[in-house]
């Protein structure tokens, strides 16, 4: 696929997405009226950044200069060993910690804290087991006061949306691994944030649960145009997700990649895995294999 | 549900050997009914007791009188004890307040302090039910400090990446994720404050099931104590079963996640 049909794709995204928006307007009464989506807009931009711990041995460096920008509407796998830093970097979007040095802004302003405009998936979804389903995935709408009338609509479509409708009145412990990520994923979806921040939210998951959580994932990327920052140490699980990937060396974490890649797309327009067994994504698998490896 | 059977069948099989051991030991005569009353006579006293009562008050009113002073110390650490325990393990500065004191309270033997209660608040209700109170308190402070901070960071994170003020996290998440520890603390609590409510009706008392037993003990009506002991079991046995069906009912998702 050229880069040109690949434009066009995300252009129709932002088609769905500005359809979507009028429906948000009238749903969500703390809509701030955003400007329409331009192709390319910048959401994030990281700049500088350097994390480090201090310990007993001094301070031990986590993450070292870090700059890169998120675009509206992409999908970034970031990739990297264990070790590397890459949980951090989502911590720090998400504000749970504030970088030692560099600045990271949202729409221009810095993040210092943590707010629902960065919706964040766990690797073990913190769901809260006394609440049924339905409440866990309102939560958010609930907490911010939104009329009951509009979030429980709300909460019905995200359900239906993850797959999980029939659920909605079954208690946490009663759903398996997947299922719990799934309310996790709607969760933080309902709150219509500016990003969705995963942080490997898959691994702790069998082999086919995780085939059809990446095929939801991405279909819900495509449908919502969502801007989504994924972080993994599965090559294949990038490869077949992300629109960009950035790797990171191990420790401490620097950028050492930073590639577009299409096969995500390819995925949706072919309908089948079969891209998996493709030259071209051997190709990737392998280069990216090494860089993580190195 | 096999094995539930099992288990139950033992529970009564202890008890009725626990009785038969009892009747049979009486029966030898070779105890006399000072050391240990035979079932017989404990009944006979039981059936005297609450229909003559002893010196004075019925055996509903000594069982009543206990059961208040417990009832009302245990209501005043459930409203106090919890709040303060929570707001403790969430606010590290209230629990750089509060932990030294109860730290410092909580190992003395309730008797050591018992006088200085009296001598601040008087021989009447109101010392005994102090003396419930503060023992009550700290099982169920510390259990609640400890729910708190073992709470998943995630959790509270999770809460205010989705729009939860401090408030909102503290109702919403820290106080139901730490329902299992408040219960713990409860239920420890409850054991502690009948341990010790004996020892509040040793001083000054004229009714209540510790101060029916001391008093005896004195004449050494030992069917009477026996009595008495028997059915402060019973209904420890019965309020901390009522504690914990209250547990499950609000607790539900207990070793479920």
């Amino acid at each position: 696929m050229t880069g040109a049909t690949m434009f066009s794709k995300i252009a129709n995204l932002y088609k769905k997405l500005a359809k979507k928006d009028e429906l948000i307007t009238v749903e969500n009464v703390n809509y701030r009226g955003e400007e329409p989506v331009v192709e390319g807009e910048e959401l994030i931009s990281i700049h500088g950044v350097n994390l480090s711990y201090s310990s007993k041995n001094g301070s031990i460096k986590a993450l070292e200069n870090i700059s890169f920008n998120i675009y509206r509407g992409e999908f970034i796998c970031v990739l990297g060993p264990s070790g590397c830093g890459k949980s951090t970097l989502l911590k720090i979007l998400a504000g749970f910690i504030r970088p030692t040095a560099g600045t990271v802004k949202l729409s221009g302003t810095e993040i210092t804290g943590i707010d629902w405009h960065r919706g964040v998936v766990f690797q073990h979804p913190p769901l809260y087991s006394w609440f049924s389903v339905r409440d866990n995935v309102a939560f958010g709408p609930w907490m911010r006061k939104i009329p009951k009338s509009i979030y429980r609509q709300q909460t019905d479509e995200f359900l239906r949306k993850v797959h999980l409708a029939e659920f909605a009145d079954k208690k946490i412990y009663e759903l398996s691994g997947g299922m719990k990520q799934r309310v996790s994923i709607a969760r933080a979806l309902i709150n219509d944030p500016e990003i969705l921040l995963m942080d490997e939210p898959f691994s702790a998951l069998d082999a086919l649960t995780r085939e059809d959580m990446q095929n939801m994932t991405r279909d819900i990327w495509q449908d919502t145009g969502k801007t989504i920052f994924f972080i993994t140490h599965d090559v294949e699980e990038a490869l077949l997700l992300a629109s960009r990937i950035i790797v990171l060396s191990h420790h401490p974490g620097r950028i050492i990649d930073d590639i577009s890649v299409d096969f995500s797309l390819q995925m949706t327009e072919k309908n089948g895995g079969d891209i998996k067994f493709t030259p071209e994504f051997y190709k990737y698998r392998e280069k990216l294999l090494r860089l993580v490896n190195s | 549900m096999r094995r539930k059977r099992t288990e139950r069948f033992l529970t009564i099989a202890t008890v009725v050997f626990v009785l038969i051991f009892w009747i049979a030991i009486t029966a030898t005569g070779y105890f006399s009914e000072t050391i240990i009353p035979s079932p017989q006579s404990v009944w006979e006293s039981l059936l005297e007791v609450s229909q003559n009562g002893y010196k004075g008050h019925t055996l509903l009113e000594h069982l009543g009188t206990s059961m208040q002073r417990l009832v009302i110390a245990y209501l005043l650490v459930v409203v106090t004890a919890v709040p303060l325990g929570l707001l403790s393990g969430y606010n590290s500065k209230i629990r750089a307040i509060l932990e030294p004191l109860v730290e410092f309270y909580r190992p003395l033997p309730p008797l050591a302090y018992y006088t200085i209660l009296v001598l601040w608040m008087g021989i009447d209700e109101s010392s005994k039910l102090a003396l419930l109170y503060l023992a009550g308190f700290s099982p169920v402070y510390i259990a609640c400090v400890a729910g708190v901070l073992r709470i998943n960071e995630d959790y509270i994170n999770g809460a205010k990446t989705l729009g939860a003020t401090k408030t909102q996290i503290f109702f919403y998440v820290v106080l139901p994720a730490a329902l299992t520890d408040i219960f713990t603390g409860l239920r420890t609590a409850l054991g502690v404050e009948y341990t010790t409510l004996v020892a509040a009706e040793m001083v000054a008392a004229t009714a209540g099931l510790g101060w029916l037993v001391l008093d005896a003990s004195n004449y050494l009506r030992s069917d009477v104590v026996f009595m008495g002991v028997i059915i402060m079991g019973i209904t420890g046995v019965l309020l901390d079963w009522m504690v914990r069906l209250a547990e499950e009912r609000i607790v539900h998702w207990k070793g479920k996640d």
